[in-house]
């Protein structure tokens, strides 16, 4: 995996292996908030800064840490308790010295500590066996392909408040619908870059 | 963290839900009335990415089984030692010790389809059903009841499973377990089932059949649109 760069990793991890719709990661938080715009900008912005970070430290634990004490299947277990530990330090952090964005991203913070897509990220970065950069770019491209995803389909589903669906697919069905169509329009990327 | 204690306070609260059952109840609870993934939309991730074949659509469940049923006894045997301030740690790492347990055993003797799972079976300590349950059923009941409530749950995470990657493995291949049976002289195989958007569709359809059967969307169909 060392001859693929890292920016062909952040336009492929935006458009082409998108977190959310090629990898169904983050969907739990994902219906949660793509209701409305606005939330989904708050959370998109605190996903791509936690999963970006933490992908960073998790890249230098496994490989600095678990890698040469032979304790690799502690990994889930150890990058769980990095991501849960970051989540409450930036918490922490953001309340002491900017209250302002406290108030934007504070409500969300709890909510990514659950968010499949940054265990995700780490686990996909293992698996794929990237270098450093590569795992920073992937972590920040999938943050924002995360984000672009949920704010587009926040975007449809506010205008479906004015359409007439049929009763049974009211709410979380026809929102798995339409975003099938959207993953199917992000199929059309597919021949731009392709990594595996 | 918000995310559990709402899935708390909607069966604890109100006094309804899969909470307040024991033995049978509980499994019917968990199994159909209220399914983890098709009425309470959870742990869906998983439900997407590994429905593409029926083979890994059972280990998956199988997963979740055993995840369940050993997080839930866990948690349940040590309700009243863990000091409440830090039961989500406690919980979690309970959870992480069964995702690893699991994932070095298929790794070890079935190795073919660890590398097709990925990084799916680490995801399950992110799942919300097994959180779920730990946090809202097995902290307050007795560990054989928390046993059933894991085990209902996860086969009812599991039936679902196995009927989407059922459809999705028989439309997009013809094929189940790998025999082909739709011939392909007059089924060609939508291949779009297997990739992303078939599985979105389908689960889609399927929560609307759900909904369909149980009426569950009748009452609020006067007021509000999606």
């Amino acid at each position: 995996m060392t001859e693929i760069s890292p920016l062909v990793i952040l336009i492929a991890a935006i458009f082409t292996n998108n977190i959310l719709l090629a990898n169904f990661l983050g969907m739990c938080s994902f219906l949660a908030v793509s209701k409305r715009i606005d939330t989904a900008v708050g959370l998109g912005a605190a996903v791509i800064f936690v999963m970006t970070a933490t992908t960073a430290i998790n890249y230098a634990v496994y490989h600095h840490v678990l890698v040469p004490l032979g304790l690799t299947f502690l990994s889930y277990i150890v990058f769980i308790a990095v991501i849960a530990a970051f989540v409450q330090f930036v918490e922490m952090f953001i309340e002491r010295f900017s209250l302002g964005l406290y108030h934007a991203l504070g409500i969300f913070l709890p909510l990514i500590t659950v968010n499949c897509a940054i265990l995700g990220a780490s686990l996909f970065m293992i698996i794929r066996r990237y270098t450093f950069a590569q795992s920073v770019a992937f972590g920040f491209g999938g943050g924002v392909g995360w984000t672009l995803a949920i704010i587009l389909i926040a975007g449809l589903r506010q205008r479906m408040r004015y359409s007439d669906v049929p009763v049974p697919f009211r709410g979380v069905a026809i929102a798995m619908v339409i975003t099938g169509v959207m993953a199917m329009a992000f199929m059309g990327f597919a021949g731009m870059v392709r990594i595996q | 963290m918000a995310k559990t204690d709402i899935v708390c306070a909607t069966c604890v609260g109100t006094g309804q839900g899969p909470c307040d059952g024991k033995g049978v109840q509980t499994l019917k609870e968990g199994v159909w009335i209220s399914n983890p993934i098709s009425i309470q939309i959870l742990g869906i991730c998983s439900a997407l990415a590994v429905t593409n074949r029926l083979e890994n659509s059972l280990v998956m469940g199988a997963a979740l089984i055993f995840v369940g049923v050993g997080s839930n006894l866990f948690v349940s045997l040590l309700r009243n030692v863990t000091p409440r301030r830090i039961r989500m740690i406690a919980e979690v790492a309970i959870i992480a010790t069964f995702v690893i347990l699991f994932d070095q055993v298929l790794k070890a003797y079935y190795w073919e389809m660890s590398k097709q799972l990925g990084p799916y079976v680490g995801l399950i300590i992110t799942n919300c059903i097994i959180m779920g349950r730990a946090e809202g059923f097995a902290l307050q009941n007795r560990p054989l009841v928390s046993m059933v409530d894991g085990l209902a749950n996860g086969l009812g995470y599991a039936a679902v499973l196995a009927v989407i990657g059922f459809f999705r493995e028989l439309l997009g291949t013809g094929a189940i377990f790998g025999h082909v049976v739709l011939d392909p002289s007059w089924y060609t195989p939508n291949q779009l089932m297997v990739l992303a958007p078939g599985a979105f569709i389908a689960l889609g359809i399927l929560i609307a059949v759900f909904n369909w059967i149980s009426g569950a969307n009748k009452a609020e169909a006067e007021g509000e649109a999606p």
